[in-house]
């Protein structure tokens, strides 16, 4: 099982996912993230999915789900980089990921944590 | 015809890559390929969690007039889906219904098949077509 | 199909003729093409076609059926691309028997063999007119996709905003068409809003609402703000009885509405120089 790492910046956590992750990886991110929102008391996560080519259902509902822990932490989570291709799945396969913000990029990402937008 | 065992989340991963694969050297467009194997990764994870583990196969198939396409086979000896049509129902945008992922996967296919004995097992066929 | 006696007889005695049916059965295609094509031509596409005949009709070896299928197959396409009729290209194939007969039609002890060998042939002659749909259809097909590509253009309004000008229908390909270019413009050009104006589009009902919801929901997943322009007061009442809901997208009139919306979404303002 491979773990994904997490690293702070400022009070944003940042996520990285670079390889096709199974179930588990990404369960174990999802509890990694409570642990690091608990303890460092961040107020931001930002999701780079730009090198992910499959978002299936499983792992649609862990980004939602990681909205909500997010939220009871009153962190916001924006999740960047979507592939054209993996957004049209989705979006056929009914997810909107409700309760996440989205963005082209870390940077537009940050610009919404920050207030910008 | 390729044939995977699916009995680990690892198993899952590795149906991706092979359908991926697949997909991609038959002509299919990088959203279809797409589609195509999150539909396998939808069935794999079903065969591997619902159905205690089971085996996917990997055709490629052409069509009467000449078209090329992907066929994916799941199959496992599991309990059995006892209510079909609600199994087939979009009842999980929210997280409710069955969360079998049936109702998602048939609609990123052309093809689906489903067949299901309560207490014998599960087994799906689904095709993708190049365009 | 019969191997062996019968068909061994047919395949000997074509082999024998060679020369007058191949001569006669390529007078009566050329009658059929009208100048299209040149005698020498047809001769030589014919004689290959016979010389296969002849080797399945033998039975000699495994690769004639496939060769002979192959054939025809190339033979309906050339003649579908080059503008000929299924008809015309069906009849050339079966025009075979006219001329075998007229050398046959005395030697009653060939009628079995002449019967087997005209079944054999009709077959082959149901078999070029199904390449020939085949062909035409992936022609259209391909035509289809061309339309629908040049039709369904993405053009940047300012930094940051983009709009699909839609005309005509929005059928599901449409919007798979509509759905790819629009989210790669977006990250080809970071741009946060989109306007999908929709004057142009005949029919708005319950599918093609759908197929703009789905649009607006990708669109959302590259984190765009999305805006329906062209809502014409007709179609506005038409939605509104049907019952769709846009939810929480805005709509506007006019694509001009839509920019200044956008705009003012993005923190600019427009004022007199």
């Amino acid at each position: 099982m491979e773990q994904v790492p997490i690293l702070k910046i400022g009070q944003t956590l940042f996520v990285s996912i670079q390889i096709d992750l199974q179930d588990e990886s990404v369960m174990r991110l999802q509890e990694d993230l409570a642990d690091e929102l608990a303890a460092t008391g961040a107020n931001g996560v930002i999701i780079d999915i730009t090198a992910v080519e499959i978002v299936d259902s499983f792992i649609g509902r862990m980004l939602t789900m990681i909205g909500s822990i997010s939220r009871l932490f009153d962190a916001e989570t924006v999740i960047v980089g979507m592939r054209p291709a993996v957004a049209i799945t989705l979006t056929e396969l009914g997810l909107s990921l409700s309760g996440v913000r989205t963005a082209l990029n870390a940077e537009k990402g940050l610009e919404i944590l920050n207030g910008k937008t | 015809m390729d044939e995977l065992r699916i009995r680990s989340g690892d198993d899952v991963v590795r149906v991706r890559q092979q359908v991926r694969n697949a997909a991609a050297e038959n002509g299919l467009s990088l959203v279809d390929q797409t589609k195509l194997v999150t539909a396998a990764s939808e069935l794999a994870r079903n065969t591997l969690v619902h159905g205690g583990g089971g085996v996917a196969q990997i055709e490629i198939v052409k069509s009467a007039n000449g078209r090329t396409g992907v066929r994916l086979h799941f199959t496992d000896e599991g309990p059995g889906i006892a209510n079909l049509e609600l199994a087939l129902t979009d009842g999980w945008t929210s997280g409710n219904g069955l969360g079998l992922g049936l109702s998602g996967a048939r609609r990123l296919v052309d093809e689906f098949e489903l067949n299901s004995k309560v207490g014998a097992g599960t087994s799906v066929m689904v095709v993708k077509w190049s365009r | 199909m019969d191997v062996g006696g019968t068909s061994g007889r047919m395949a000997d005695y074509l082999r024998d003729h060679q020369d007058k049916v191949v001569g006669r059965w390529s007078e009566l295609v050329v009658a059929g093409v009208r100048g299209r094509t040149s005698l020498d031509e047809v001769r030589r596409e014919l004689g290959d076609l016979y010389g296969l005949i002849i080797r399945v009709l033998s039975g000699a070896d495994d690769h004639a059926e496939g060769e002979l299928r192959a054939s025809l197959d190339e033979l309906s396409r050339s003649r579908a691309r080059d503008g000929f009729s299924p008809s015309e290209t069906a009849l050339a194939v079966l025009s075979v028997k006219e001329a075998v007969y007229e050398l046959v039609a005395d030697a009653a002890e060939m009628v079995p063999e002449f019967l087997a060998f005209s079944r054999m042939v009709d077959d082959l002659g149901v078999r070029t007119f199904e390449s020939y749909s085949a062909t035409r259809e992936r022609i259209i097909s391909d035509q289809v996709t061309t339309m629908m590509e040049l039709s369904t253009p993405v053009v940047r309004l300012w930094d940051g905003i983009i709009a699909v000008p839609l005309v005509g229908t929005l059928d599901s390909a449409r919007t798979q068409l509509v759905m790819e270019k629009l989210l790669d413009t977006l990250v080809a050009t970071g741009a946060d809003h989109a306007v999908i104006d929709i004057t142009g589009v005949s029919t708005v009902d319950t599918e093609v609402a759908q197929h703009l919801l789905k649009t607006v929901s990708a669109a959302r997943l590259l984190g765009a703000n999305c805006t329906i322009s062209g809502i014409r007061p007709q179609v506005a009442q038409t939605i509104v009885s049907l019952g769709i809901d846009f939810g929480d997208i805005a709509t506007k009139a006019t694509l001009a509405d839509a920019l200044a919306l956008a705009l003012r979404q993005a923190g600019l303002k427009v004022v007199p120089a």
